[in-house]
């Protein structure tokens, strides 16, 4: 008896040390975002939300905000897009080296970004194409088609074969299968690749620094905010980056794994 | 609408498999014809020929007075009910019933007018708004109808659409699904391997083995006239006595057999007229086992047979006999329910002429 409350307990604390391990980090930056005073570091000297109104004045945060957005979802629609109809055609036709296709289009994943976002650089060079928003987008979807490709594949199974060769029986030609029966179909892992890709490319860094000059997502924004020195308002973006992940992860849960769970 | 259907000296081989073995078959407008056999046999080969899934390696098809042999399942008149139901998820019954209605054109309004009377057909108008996963086996089954149903087609194909059902909705479908083609006509193509459900809904029966057709005819026929050994077992229990010809002229033969001999008529040679000589098996059912007394036509008695063990079923008693004549093998006999069995008892043997069927010997050709 004493065994067992001893081992349950040993559990529980153990429980509680990886939790606080992992969201430790995250409590801190969140409680000194509300600090009153100028240094986010101990001791808290009070509650105040000047520095989330600080974030909110500031133009080149609320610009780079924006820039995130737009990149996070229009990467993670050509990611989706590119990924799926990859998925379709290695899933449902016979291509010649199916299995090194998916390999090569797999590989990606296993590249640092350092090391993807230097190729980039050098190749957009030689190109002479300017960096921009839309060079950080392209490096965006260079790392997120290989998951959304690979999240989408794992979902296409043979139970759908005969779904689409009903269709294609009652008269649809091969865009209308994909469009009105196999898109709608994959949908739930369609949207849990998107908004994967999205998180991926909300607080992604390396990329979006090397390829990006004057128009700058928000990473590189706080990057560029930190070397000035500690501040509270770094503390109060980053907990908002923070909020729109978590939130983000909620749709994803609520919407997606709540419906396929019903299902 | 509906459609004759000529499939003419099809081939279909895998490799080295050969699936189908030029098979050909005429089918009429308005048919019900079920392709029966054992799985691997090529029935659903078959099917998916006539659906256009896949192409003949040899052959033509013809449906209504067009070749179909290559065109694609999109644009035939053919529509497949998949085993599956291969429903669409995540439509509504309404929208899945009218799917092939949207693809050729029609409006919202029109199109959910035709599949509300369709669904109506099968008893589900009142579910339109639902979606596939909220139905029972049976109700999936009755959209997947309504949904091949809707477009203008000719030949419905059924690949084994009772499969996956249970036994008493399965048998309560079949008359449903026979109750459905008579109102609209439609030639229907089914496929199983339940030689009860072929006999329950059939206007004529296939049956096919190794890639060839056994035999081809109404129920009754297939049943009590088999054409091969295969179709005589393949459609429910039968016993196989071997024989041969002593005599034969062109109204009856002789035969011989370890059990006694017999005059048959020349028609019950259904695979070939008999031939002084030939190595035959006689097929005879379980249930055509009689008392030597009652004679209702010519009779012929084999002898006498011992109770090897019995088992009641209800609408008779299922015997094993052992001929007393020979160490054979055991006959099956369904001997009557008033009947009093006992194990051991002797029991006199005896046949109606008419009743036994005489196939050449297994090793012979056909």
């Amino acid at each position: 008896m004493l065994r067992r409350v001893f081992v349950s307990g040993v559990s529980w604390a153990y429980l509680a040390i990886v939790y606080a391990f992992i969201f430790l980090p995250v409590a801190v930056l969140v409680l000194f975002s509300f600090q009153d005073g100028r240094l986010p570091v101990p001791p808290f000297n009070g509650f105040s939300t000047q520095w989330y109104e600080a974030v909110f004045v500031d133009r080149k945060l609320m610009a780079a905000l924006g820039n995130s957005m737009l990149v996070a979802i229009c990467s993670s629609v050509v990611s989706c897009v590119l990924g799926f109809l990859a998925a379709y055609s290695l899933a449902r036709y016979k291509l010649p080296g199916s299995a090194l296709q998916r390999g090569l289009l797999i590989a990606p994943m296993t590249v640092s970004y350092l090391i993807i976002a230097l190729g980039l650089l050098a190749l957009l060079n030689a190109l002479h194409m300017p960096l921009s928003l839309l060079t950080v987008g392209i490096g965006h979807v260079v790392i997120n088609l290989p998951l959304c490709f690979a999240i989408i594949y794992a979902s296409m199974g043979d139970h759908q074969i005969n779904i689409e060769r009903a269709a294609r029986d009652l008269g649809a030609n091969d865009f209308k299968v994909m469009a009105l029966v196999t898109a709608p179909m994959l949908m739930p892992s369609i949207l849990a690749a998107f908004f994967l890709s999205v998180t991926f490319s909300w607080d992604e860094f390396i990329i979006a620094f090397l390829l990006s000059r004057f128009d700058v997502t928000l990473p590189v924004e706080i990057w560029s905010m930190l070397r000035s020195g500690l501040n509270p308002k770094t503390n109060a973006i980053g907990s908002l980056v923070f909020l729109a992940s978590v939130a983000l992860l909620l749709i994803l849960e609520f919407s997606l794994f709540g419906r396929t769970k019903k299902q | 609408m509906t459609a004759p259907v000529s499939i003419e000296n099809v081939s279909k081989t895998f490799g080295h498999f050969t699936a189908l073995d030029r098979v050909s078959l005429d089918i009429r407008a308005g048919e019900f014809i079920v392709l029966l056999g054992p799985s691997g046999c090529g029935k659903t080969t078959l099917l998916s020929i006539l659906g256009g899934f896949l192409s003949p390696s040899s052959g033509r098809v013809v449906i209504g007075d067009r070749d179909m042999t290559f065109v694609t399942p999109a644009k035939r008149p053919t529509t497949t009910m998949f085993q599956d139901y291969a429903l669409f998820p995540h439509m509504r019954l309404v929208d899945n019933v009218g799917f092939g209605l949207r693809m050729r054109g029609l409006g919202k309004a029109e199109r959910d007018e035709k599949a509300l009377g369709f669904l109506d057909l099968v008893g589900l108008k009142a579910s339109a708004g639902k979606r596939p996963h909220e139905l029972s086996g049976g109700q999936r089954q009755r959209v997947a109808l309504a949904r091949a149903l809707a477009v203008d087609l000719e030949v419905l194909l059924l690949d084994e659409p009772l499969g996956a059902l249970d036994l008493k909705l399965r048998r309560q479908m079949q008359d449903e699904l026979k109750a459905i083609q008579k109102r609209v006509g439609t030639t229907f193509v089914h496929v199983t391997h339940d030689q009860e459900e072929a006999m329950a809904i059939a206007d004529r029966i296939v049956v096919m083995n190794q890639g060839r057709i056994e035999d081809f005819g109404p129920p009754s026929q297939i049943y009590m006239r088999p054409r091969s050994l295969f179709s005589a077992s393949f459609m429910g229990e039968v016993n196989f006595v071997s024989g041969r010809v002593r005599t034969a002229d062109a109204s009856s033969a002789e035969v011989e057999t370890s059990l006694g001999n017999l005059a048959l008529p020349a028609a019950n040679f259904t695979a070939r007229a008999p031939k002084a000589g030939d190595a035959i098996t006689l097929t005879i059912r379980p249930e055509h086992f009689r008392g030597a007394d009652k004679s209702d036509g010519p009779m012929f008695t084999l002898g006498e047979a011992r109770v090897a063990g019995s088992a009641f079923f209800g609408t008779h008693y299922r015997c094993h006999l052992q001929p007393c004549a020979t160490d054979g093998d055991a006959l099956v006999a369904h001997l009557p329910q008033s009947a009093d069995v006992r194990d051991g008892e002797i029991v006199p043997l005896a046949v109606r002429a008419a009743d036994v069927v005489a196939l050449p010997a297994a090793s012979g050709t056909l």
